[in-house]
């Protein structure tokens, strides 16, 4: 379905032709698409998703895998999991990209780092609806004014099915360049088990057991938060992370909204363009010569026509602000919310380790199972040190992304922003005159 | 003095005293065709000026208020047969006319066209201005103040101001629908009387709501198209109360039967309904392919123009609804700003905050345009158009009402047969008597429907060219904002920029 993205070149083209290749087409969207991450360089593993098919409910994605063969221990610089082929894909759907986060999420292993946050659930109900609405209503509007709303919507659900797939294709891309969770052996199965995982969607005992652990969780994040962190770093870290996450949120869901309105108004468009047309039709049928177009219908054809055009535009206008304003602010939400879940992690850690010392020292008090609580203590404290150590890199990193993607997705809304007013502007400017031109 | 008196019969410009410098002044040739059409209500005195008035015209380039001497005098021939209190020379005057008419009826269409061209220039500018709210409680009432400009001589001056309450208006309205739609005559439609809106204002605590605001200045801005339209429209500028309104310094006598739930306002919901159900019954064998054609049109028209506004209507809506979500964006982007740690990032949000809150301006302003500009263009002339329904009605009636003559004549007519077969003769002279009556009534009626006929052409004609040229400017000028908007936009995103590409 995704080669279908071909079709509609004037919705897409950019003249972004990334790869080179002539085409403007799925591979040069994809690297336009992940760009609110800069990924790493490293080209000895390289996922993508090939291909998307949406089958009645669920989506179903082609992963794609490419690594530079049998690994020759001389040769690469990190250690990567031994691959059985060099290029291979496999099937995957959405309730499995879960399971593999999941899978990171309760790693002790990798309790320092930030663990990218999962895909969003392909949500197509949106777009279902405005179909089913736009069905009903077909009797109060032209055939012309049908077909093209028809149209806009089919856009409209092409776009977001593209945009599920970058999701999921983000977030594997991230993981295959991280040099920790690359190594994981369930992202390997994940990879290269060719039937599927048997990863049921949560029944609802889990899904209820999930939703006490996430009060737990909360509470227990309150708790721990409450106390005052050794360390002057994660101190500010701490602060700034849970006020920024709340930011970013109430940010993402006012752009949502903007760019919602947005649309609909290039949607109004439509109508407003066929009403004049209408208008125009009457014209011409109110003359008694019947050959020439009188004036005053080239007239109001020419200013609907102006209307289609500028609601392409206007339509443009908002996808981009939708991909580049909205959709930044979205992802940085979810990274935000999976730093703050590192340093929750950490503050646990060194709860424990506080703990231990605690706990040590009550054995030293009492001279009892003295050995035991030392070997604990030690082992917290080396746990909370570790952690402490990749969680600082890991922060520094978000934080460079972060920025990154800022200042990328920012100077391209801004220089998109200018070209579709400037377009629009000189469309303005050209119908004007033409009218102008026609005065008596 | 405007309740009670019944609308002035059209030669008032004979009787009232304002008329005859006006008259003298035509004399002086070089006078703008205006002029012409209330001296020409008395040119049958004068036969030479009928010809020399096309002469004079200079076809001058579009002017929307056009005006046909020529055919004014059919107009006002057409307005005479109101008056049943036949003055002798009107009756005079309008066979006279007739005749004419018969004579050359193709050079009184080309010189109606011409002059229709021409036009006037004698220019009302009637701005609507300073809604004020007087009175506290379910009593208090909005006034404005009206002020008119003009070059036309048979006003008072060439500037007045006065100040007039909305019943006022629809007092004004409603004469003139009296006076002018029998005659076929097209009148701009008023703002209706809105219980809700008014309410709201008559309780709302002075300027502070919104809602109230913007409805106050919808209203101010229809009243004021309201005036100047029919300023426009040159019967319409001679009535003597439209003149009344404008120039009188006192305030009006209550336009009591404007109020929403009168008396009066029941009575006219009544006429409203009686005349929708006679519509019904009376349907007039259209024998005229031009007013068949032209009604289905006018039909057309009005659903297109409908749905437009609709249109129109869901797209300020949504520019509403940008405009706010805008806001409420900018709003979070700034505190997202403050809460950035990275200097050259939080300052490029800021940026972008402040970007969002100038867009949001524009956005707002851009909604209040589609408003004002286009979609209350569209809802005036659905109003308008209604106004020319009525018109068509009225001619309806009108035929019914000779139809009815016409009926009526034969009836005497075969009394009279048989009476004078059965030899009774003794009624026979009061029939002969009816027979004559319902004679002139036939031909009466005769007469005041192809005026109403020709009138209602060249109304609609009025309406059509004025109705082009109204949307084309309306829509250029509607366009020339967009544009605007678009450039504004360049500048801001531009000014943006260099901020965002400075994050390091």
């Amino acid at each position: 379905m995704l080669n279908e993205m071909d079709d509609s070149p004037e919705l897409q083209n950019d003249g972004k032709d990334g790869d080179d290749d002539g085409l403007f087409d799925v591979e040069d969207q994809q690297k336009a698409r992940t760009d609110s991450v800069d990924l790493s360089s490293d080209t000895s593993l390289v996922v993508d998703i090939s291909d998307a098919l949406s089958e009645r409910d669920k989506v179903k994605f082609t992963v794609h895998t490419k690594c530079k063969g049998r690994t020759n221990i001389l040769d690469t610089l990190t250690t990567l999991p031994e691959f059985s082929e060099s290029d291979f894909s496999v099937t995957r759907d959405h309730d499995e990209f879960l399971w593999l986060h999941t899978m990171y999420d309760e790693n002790e292993d990798y309790a320092g780092v930030i663990i990218p946050p999962p895909p969003p659930k392909p949500d197509f109900d949106a777009s279902r609806e405005k179909l089913q609405k736009l069905g009903e209503g077909e009797g109060t509007m032209t055939k012309e004014e049908f077909q093209k709303m028809k149209a806009e919507l089919e856009a409209e659900y092409l776009a977001t099915f593209k945009k599920t797939v970058a999701m999921h294709e983000v977030f594997l891309q991230r993981l295959a360049a991280h040099p920790t969770l690359r190594t994981d052996h369930n992202f390997r199965v994940f990879l290269e088990y060719k039937q599927a995982l048997d990863v049921r969607g949560r029944n609802k005992k889990e899904k209820f057991g999930s939703l006490v652990k996430l009060v737990t969780k909360s509470v227990d994040e309150v708790l721990v938060t409450g106390q005052k962190d050794v360390d002057p770093f994660f101190e500010r870290e701490r602060t700034f992370v849970v006020e920024y996450h709340n930011k970013v949120k109430d940010s993402t869901a006012r752009s949502d909204r903007m760019t919602r309105s947005n649309k609909q108004i290039a949607d109004t468009y439509i109508r407003v363009s066929s009403g004049l047309n209408a208008l125009a039709t009457l014209e011409k049928s109110d003359l008694d010569n019947a050959e020439a177009i009188p004036e005053s219908a080239r007239f109001f054809i020419k200013v609907s026509e102006m209307f289609e055009k500028l609601r392409k535009v206007e339509a443009r206008v908002a996808t981009d602000a939708d991909l580049k304003l909205s959709d930044l602010l979205r992802y940085y939400m979810r990274d935000t919310a999976a730093a703050k879940d590192l340093l929750y992690r950490r503050m646990r850690s060194l709860v424990n380790y506080q703990n231990a010392n605690k706990a040590l020292e009550k054995a030293r008090a009492k001279n009892k199972e003295v050995q035991q609580a030392e070997k604990n203590q030690e082992e917290a404290c080396n746990k909370f040190e570790k952690l402490s150590e990749v969680a600082k890199q890991e922060l520094t990193d978000y934080k460079t992304r972060r920025v990154a993607a800022f200042k990328k997705n920012l100077v391209e809304l801004a220089e998109l922003e200018v070209k579709h007013a400037k377009t629009q502007v000189q469309l303005l400017r050209n119908t004007i005159a033409t009218l102008k031109e026609e005065t008596p | 003095m405007a309740d009670e008196r019944e609308p002035p019969p059209l030669f008032e410009n004979e009787d009232s005293s304002e008329k005859s410098p006006l008259e003298e002044k035509t004399v002086e040739a070089d006078q703008e065709v205006n002029l012409n059409d209330d001296a020409n209500d008395d040119l049958f005195s004068d036969p030479p000026l009928l010809e020399t008035s096309p002469a004079e015209d200079k076809p001058e380039a579009e002017d929307e208020d056009e005006s046909s001497p020529a055919a004014e005098e059919s107009g006002g021939g057409g307005g005479i047969l109101d008056d049943v209190e036949v003055q002798e020379e009107p009756p005079k005057k309008e066979e006279k006319k007739e005749e004419k008419k018969e004579e050359e009826p193709e050079k009184m269409d080309e010189e109606e066209e011409e002059e229709m061209e021409s036009g006037d220039t004698f220019d009302v500018d009637i701005t609507v201005s300073d809604p004020q709210k007087v009175g506290d409680g379910m009593g208090a009432y909005m006034k404005y103040t009206v002020v008119s400009k003009t070059s036309d001589p048979s006003f008072k001056s060439s500037e007045m101001t006065v100040s007039r309450r909305f019943s006022d208006f629809l007092g004004l309205h409603q004469k003139l629908v009296a006076f002018h739609t029998t005659k076929g005559h097209i009148v701009p439609p008023v703002p209706e009387k809105s219980v809700v809106g008014m309410t709201k204002v008559k309780m709302g605590k002075g300027q502070e709501e919104n809602n109230s605001l913007e409805f106050v200045e919808k209203r101010r801005a229809s009243l004021e198209r309201f005036l100047n339209r029919s300023a426009a429209h040159p019967k319409i500028r001679a009535n003597t109360d439209f003149k009344e309104f404008l120039e009188k310094d006192e305030p009006l006598p209550k336009a009591s039967n404007t109020a929403a739930l009168s008396g009066a306002g029941m009575m006219r919901a009544f006429n409203k309904v009686m005349d929708s159900a006679s519509k019904v019954v009376s349907k007039m064998d259209e024998s005229d392919q031009w007013f068949e054609e032209k009604t289905q049109h006018i039909d057309n028209l009005d659903q297109q123009l409908k749905k437009l506004h609709t249109s129109v209507e869901n797209m300020v809506n949504h520019r509403r609804e940008l405009s706010n979500a805008t806001a409420v964006f900018a709003k979070s982007c700034a505190m997202l700003g403050n809460a950035e740690e990275h200097t050259a990032l939080s300052r490029a949000i800021s940026q972008l905050a402040e970007t969002e809150e100038n867009i949001e301006q524009l956005q707002s302003s851009q909604a209040a345009t589609d408003f004002y500009v286009l979609s209350e263009l569209l809802k005036d002339y659905i109003g308008l158009i209604a106004a020319v329904r009525e018109a068509f009605r009225e001619r309806e009636k009108t035929f019914h009402n000779w139809q009815t003559a016409q009926t009526n004549l034969a009836k005497k007519r075969e009394q009279e047969a048989k009476l004078k077969s059965t030899g009774k003769t003794e009624k026979l002279p009061q029939v002969e008597q009816e027979i004559k009556d319902w004679q002139e009534r036939v031909e009466k009626g005769q007469r005041e429907f192809e005026a109403i006929s020709k009138t209602i052409r060249r109304e609609v004609n009025r309406f059509e060219t004025n109705r082009v040229q109204d949307f084309r400017s309306v829509i250029i000028k509607y366009l020339e904002s967009l544009m605007e908007k678009q450039q504004k936009l360049i500048q801001y995103w531009e000014a943006f920029l260099p901020e965002a590409k400075a994050i390091a």
